[in-house]
């Protein structure tokens, strides 16, 4: 029987707030433990919780940026369970009354393009930490309690782990674009749960669904739901029932281990947290926050290929990060040609970036260094292997492209008088291979240019010398 | 309907360990104060919002600006036990 997957997920954002979600807290982590809490985070008695605004406006955000419906009332509840993680022994979360609903963001993944529905994006507080592998009591430490989370939920439209990989992405980028979180799962600033089931093709009905958790990177998420759905059909091929489950991701083993089994589950008795009132947002928020949206992937995507004729892969690559595509936008000011802009980003660029594992806007070439090198390219003065070298003194040496050229002598010669003279000598030297070339060996041009070549020493201007070079043995 | 298999499920949910007379009486307790409640289901609510609380203010909002934090020492001082500036709980494995 052919089967098909069905995948949702959950993606929990940490918000890049100065402060908490219901005080005034700073949440940082790697601080010393507990030396960012108040009454608040301990869930003292007589301490209230007060609302972040800048919380509700990055989620308001992050609902536009997918198509959601903003809810003018939204509810805060009470989810209530036993552990030390969290003192008051619940999490504000909020539950059948979510800030935002009904969106929808297009992924693409296999070369095939699929609608994801976003159920709902809701606000909460975070849980403090636990170690537990320190001592013979496991240590609880407060600082991240209360840091301001989104919770982002599909509908379930995933069809793979490459699809739930391609959606996870597309996330990310809007959360970057917005600049409301930095998105590291590594580091648990996001963080991905899965729901996976099978169901024979062509039916409707869900099938017994389990959980995934722990996958701490995105890879991880394509590669624990892979494994899954090949598990879940390897169950239904030995006519073994799928049991509802928590599996957690091991990365080392590359396989999913069992947490929790159904009677387990949590019974969270969700009620309205008589702490907080209804969270009530009117148009005119909703209106200043549409107002103040970046230009968004999709969207920025589609205007690179129109205005700058790069192909769809280039602008993927070039959108990829918002500030990758103000580095390539920034060059366009100081050097026009679009295409050889958007391969030099993608070429030295990125990979400076990369090698040095710091952002594009880090760089010591500047859009505006770039840009004036790049000039000198278009215009023929500098080869692209002299580009390349100059490019590399100016990101050592922090210095401008004009400053780099100069020092280095990396300036094309172009100058026909000059090279016509180099030409004629190396033609004046090599008689028998002029000889050989007049006889009707042609392939001989290469030996020319390249004696040419070497006599300027790497820098003669390969069009001119090959015209020169014809010109001359034509005239013969 | 409370029952005694309920109050156990509860008090399980919080960690609470009751005897079997505890769990009767209790049982007894909650199924006497919700058949007292549950008098208001008898009134048609099919045409009104549901209310989240009676209160018709707002919720007041904060700006992210920071305000201290207690210091660690003050933090932890009603922690029953403290280790190396945090506080220490039985060991509980992770959920
Ligand atoms: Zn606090």
């Amino acid at each position: 029987m052919e089967f098909e997957t069905v995948i949702g997920l959950e993606i929990h954002a940490e918000l890049l707030t100065a402060t908490k979600i219901f005080c005034g807290c700073a949440p940082k982590f790697g601080d010393a433990p507990n030396s960012h809490g108040c009454p608040v985070c301990l869930g003292l008695p007589g301490s209230l919780p007060v609302l972040n605004r800048r919380v509700v406006d990055m989620a308001i955000r992050m609902g536009l940026a997918v198509g959601c419906e903003i809810s003018h009332n939204s509810v805060f509840a009470r989810k209530n369970y036993f552990y030390p993680d969290l003192p008051k022994g619940y999490q504000i979360s909020q539950y059948d009354m979510p800030l935002c609903t009904n969106g929808a963001i297009d992924i693409e993944a296999e070369g095939a393009k699929r609608n994801v529905r976003i159920n709902r994006i809701h606000l909460e507080e975070d849980a403090g930490k636990l170690i537990h592998d320190q001592d013979a009591d496991s240590l609880f430490d407060v600082n991240r309690c209360g840091t301001p989370l989104i919770e982002i939920v599909t509908e379930p439209d995933l069809r793979s782990g490459q699809e739930a990989y391609a959606y996870l992405t597309a996330i990310k980028q809007i959360l970057e674009y917005l600049g409301i979180c930095d998105c590291n799962m590594e580091e648990g600033s996001l963080r991905c749960d899965a729901n996976i089931s099978i169901r024979p093709k062509g039916e409707t009905k869900l099938g017994t669904k389990t959980e995934l958790k722990n996958m701490n990177t995105f890879r991880g998420v394509e590669k624990a739901l892979a494994y899954e759905a090949l598990r879940q059909r390897d169950a239904a091929a030995s006519g073994e029932a799928i049991v509802q489950q928590t599996f957690r991701w091991d990365p080392d083993r590359n396989r999913t281990v069992v947490m929790r089994s159904k009677e387990e589950a949590h019974d969270y008795r969700y009620f309205p947290d008589p702490d907080l009132l209804p969270l009530v947002v009117d148009d005119a928020w909703i209106r200043r926050a549409a107002e103040t949206m970046p230009e968004l992937p999709a969207r920025k995507r589609a205007r690179f290929i129109a205005d700058f004729g790069v192909t769809p892969y280039m602008a993927d690559v070039l959108t990829l990060e918002a500030a990758i595509a103000k580095y390539f936008e920034e060059t366009l000011a100081f050097c026009k040609d679009a295409k050889l802009v958007a391969n030099w980003v993608m070429g030295e660029v990125l990979r400076f970036a990369k090698e040095k594992k710091i952002s594009v806007a880090s760089l010591s070439v500047t859009p505006r260094r770039l840009g004036a090198l790049l000039g000198l390219v278009a215009e023929g003065a500098l080869s692209a292997n002299a580009a390349k070298r100059a490019f590399d003194i100016m990101e050592m040496q922090d210095k401008d492209a004009a400053a780099v050229v100069a020092e280095e002598g990396l300036t094309q010669i172009s100058d026909t008088g000059e090279l016509s003279k180099i030409v004629k000598d190396v033609v004046a030297k090599n008689p028998k291979e002029v000889q050989r070339y007049k006889a009707g060996e042609t392939k001989l041009m290469g030996f020319f240019v390249g004696q040419v070549m070497k006599a300027t020493g790497g820098k003669g201007n390969p069009r001119e010398i090959n015209k020169l070079v014809s010109e001359l043995l034509g005239q013969g | 309907m409370i029952d005694k298999k309920i109050v156990q499920h509860i008090a399980d949910l919080s960690r609470l360990s009751l005897s079997d007379e505890e769990t009767e009486e209790f049982a007894h307790q909650l199924a006497s104060i919700l058949g007292y409640v549950e008098q208001l289901d008898k009134v048609d609510t099919s045409n009104v919002e549901p209310t989240a609380l009676v209160a018709p203010a707002r919720d007041p909002l904060r700006q992210d600006e920071p305000t201290p934090s207690l210091p660690p020492d003050k933090l932890l001082q009603n922690g029953p036990k403290v280790k190396n500036g945090y506080f220490a709980v039985p060991k509980v494995i992770n959920q």
